[in-house]
């Protein structure tokens, strides 16, 4: 599990690959928060698309960082293209909290345009 | 029901096991030759079984994780048991969104998961004893073969 980070502007994209289950949570959690101390990040895109496995774990890493992201006045999005974490999302209820997008354009578009 | 096939497996409460446990759990039961999606269905549901072991079973104590899985003709069956701190209620424990360690990050979302991933779980637990697990998964997509 690794996630690679890129910024437009104000909004930070994290790009996750590889595995994210309760092992790597820690790290995850670790690696986002120090990007979000950075005073120029306002809205954060989480880009699952790299990620092969994901289960509840990751759900807590991304609620947990959503809930802070909404108090430093933020919004977050999701880029979700598999179907079976894509599910996980469905079920899990997250998608009440954040809108879910294909591809990085229409995320970034969502983010803009609200 | 008699298994056709049946393995054992046995490691430490720690959480790089978890991808091992649901990588076996997937092999095993590719055996059957499910859809990759069916896989995928196992191994998120054995994740969160054998997770929920380490964390809430031996709350990251040392303590032994014992897998059995058990095929059948077109169908698996995979039990997951600690000897850890136990489940009062399991009923309570079994409801969406219950976690009882929210300060975590847990959504309480793991069984909920497990159930929607497949077709069928039991939960066995005594409190200071211990709590096993069983999932139970058809794989649909054998219809009609043979
Ligand atoms: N093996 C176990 N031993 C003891 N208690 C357990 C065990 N498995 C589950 N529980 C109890 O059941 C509750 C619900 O489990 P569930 O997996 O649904 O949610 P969670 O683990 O708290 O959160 P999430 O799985 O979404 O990260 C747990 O909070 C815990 O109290
Ligand atoms: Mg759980």
């Amino acid at each position: 599990m690794d996630i690679k980070f890129s910024n437009r502007g104000s909004t930070l994209i994290a790009m996750f690959t590889g595995e994210l289950d309760h092992h790597f949570a820690e790290y995850a959690r670790n690696k986002i928060e120090r990007e979000l101390m950075k005073a120029t990040t306002r809205n954060v895109v989480f880009d699952l698309t790299g990620l092969n496995f994901m289960d509840s774990s990751g759900i807590g890493v991304i609620v947990g960082r959503y809930a802070k992201i909404m108090k430093l006045g933020g919004r977050s999005v999701i880029i979700c293209s598999n179907q079976k974490i894509y599910r996980l999302l469905e079920i899990s209820g997250i998608l009440k909290l954040m809108p879910v997008f294909e591809n990085l354009d229409s995320a970034l578009q969502a983010l803009l345009s609200a | 029901m008699q298994p056709i096939n049946e393995m054992k497996l046995e490691f430490v409460s720690k959480s790089s096991n978890e991808a091992f446990a649901r990588v076996v759990a997937a092999a095993f039961a590719s055996q059957l030759d499910p859809t990759i999606e069916e896989l995928a269905d196992v191994k998120t549901a054995v994740s969160e079984a054998v997770t929920n072991a380490i964390i809430h079973g031996y709350e990251n104590r040392y303590g032994i994780i014992k897998m059995v899985c058990r095929q059948f003709e077109k169908s698996v069956e995979i039990e997951i048991s600690d000897e850890g701190k136990g489940i009062e209620n399991i009923e309570e424990a079994m409801q969406p969104l219950y976690t009882s360690k929210p300060d975590m990050e847990r959504s309480g979302m793991g069984f909920t998961v497990m159930q929607s991933f497949m077709d069928k779980i039991q939960v066995r637990s005594k409190p200071g004893e211990g709590t096993t697990v069983t999932l139970y998964k058809e794989f649909n997509s054998l219809d009609g073969l043979q």
